[in-house]
């Protein structure tokens, strides 16, 4: 049998799957979501005290408010840092809490939790952005803590030792309810 | 010299062969076909998504649910109008329908894999949070918690 033409069917099958195809990798920012409070369950006094919490919140206008105070994208980072880490364990600033991680042993883990709040008008990009920027300000902090602990960055951790450094370094970040959304709107 | 045209003594040089080309090709054909996954659903929306340094790969493609938020796509505007829709797969719906897609999407994958299952929003930079809202709202009440927005890196410099 004549085989020349099983180049010519395989190159035309090639060019197919070569259009076809579909080669990059989907990215993007990993995020949980909570899960839908129990309209059954007593509403449990989520008090959580005023200095563990940040208010992060995008307005219509895209404006970028945290803790009160106008600022731009590019300071959330170091201020979201200021607030996890506390250094000089300012009164103001969230409270630790030493619990003990095992295989690593007590750790000083902060109680902040960052919360999230964004307009109905608020951009997709610029919620994005500051999604971004909270990442950002965890993933350094985690960097460090793994720096100082094991002399090397969090990525090449193994998966047991990520654990320890995801413990101690929590990633509280809650995305507002949206009835709250519509509170601020007013 | 008789090497060149010398038809004194012909040693005729052998034409290559070409069976193993089929064979070279078919293993390309075979690479791609293997890598391949079908554009499952054709765009109806304009997606252009936004910029996130902190991007992270998406783990398991096979077990992502996609929604899509953008403008219809031009030839659309006419009977959609220009306002950000919902696209799953191959139509336009309201954030209400939602809960049939995800529990269509989780019905097709896996038992045991079910529970990592990633709801992936795909939405255009310049909607409004209003929309995603409403569509994050629906993705918490039928718990598919875990999502990801999909964007990717910016350009390195």
């Amino acid at each position: 049998m004549n085989t020349s033409s099983t180049a010519d069917i395989a190159f035309l099958l090639l060019c197919y799957f070569l259009m076809t195809t579909t080669m990059g990798s989907q990215t993007g920012l990993s995020r949980r979501l909570p899960p839908m409070p129990d309209p059954n369950a007593k509403v449990e006094d989520q008090k959580v005290n005023r200095r563990n919490i940040i208010m992060v919140r995008i307005n219509s206008q895209d404006r970028l408010f945290a803790g009160n105070e106008l600022m731009d994208v590019s300071q959330l980072k170091d201020k979201i840092k200021e607030f996890l880490t506390n250094p000089t364990n300012n009164p103001n600033l969230p409270d630790k809490q030493t619990i003990d991680i095992e295989g690593y042993g007590p750790c000083e883990v902060s109680k902040g939790v960052i919360s999230l709040q964004n307009d109905n008008g608020t951009s997709y990009h610029a919620y994005i952005a500051v999604q971004n920027e909270l990442v950002k300000a965890i993933d350094e902090l985690r960097d460090d803590f793994s720096y100082r602990n094991y002399g090397k960055p969090f990525i090449r951790l193994s998966e047991d030792y990520q654990d320890i450094v995801k413990e101690a370094v929590p990633s509280n970040i809650s995305e507002a309810e949206p009835k709250d959304v519509t509170k601020n709107r007013k | 010299m008789s090497k060149f045209g010398g038809s004194s003594n012909k040693k005729e040089v052998p034409e290559m062969t070409q069976a193993s080309l089929s064979d070279i090709v078919f293993m390309l054909l075979f690479f791609f076909m293997v890598t391949t996954q079908m554009r499952d659903s054709e765009n109806k929306v304009v997606v252009t998504v936004p910029e996130a340094s902190q991007s992270v790969k998406l783990e398991r493609k096979d077990l992502a649910a996609y929604i899509n938020i953008g403008t219809p796509t031009l030839q659309y505007r006419a009977q959609y109008g220009t306002d950000a829709r919902i696209q799953l797969n191959d139509s336009f719906r309201t954030p209400d329908e939602i809960r049939d897609f995800i529990a269509a999407e989780r019905d097709s994958k896996n038992e045991a894999d079910r529970q990592f299952m990633t709801t992936v929003i795909r939405a255009d930079r310049d909607v409004r949070m209003g929309i995603i809202t409403k569509v994050k709202q629906e993705l918490r009440r039928c718990s598919a918690l875990k999502i990801m927005y999909q964007a990717r890196k910016p350009e390195a410099q």
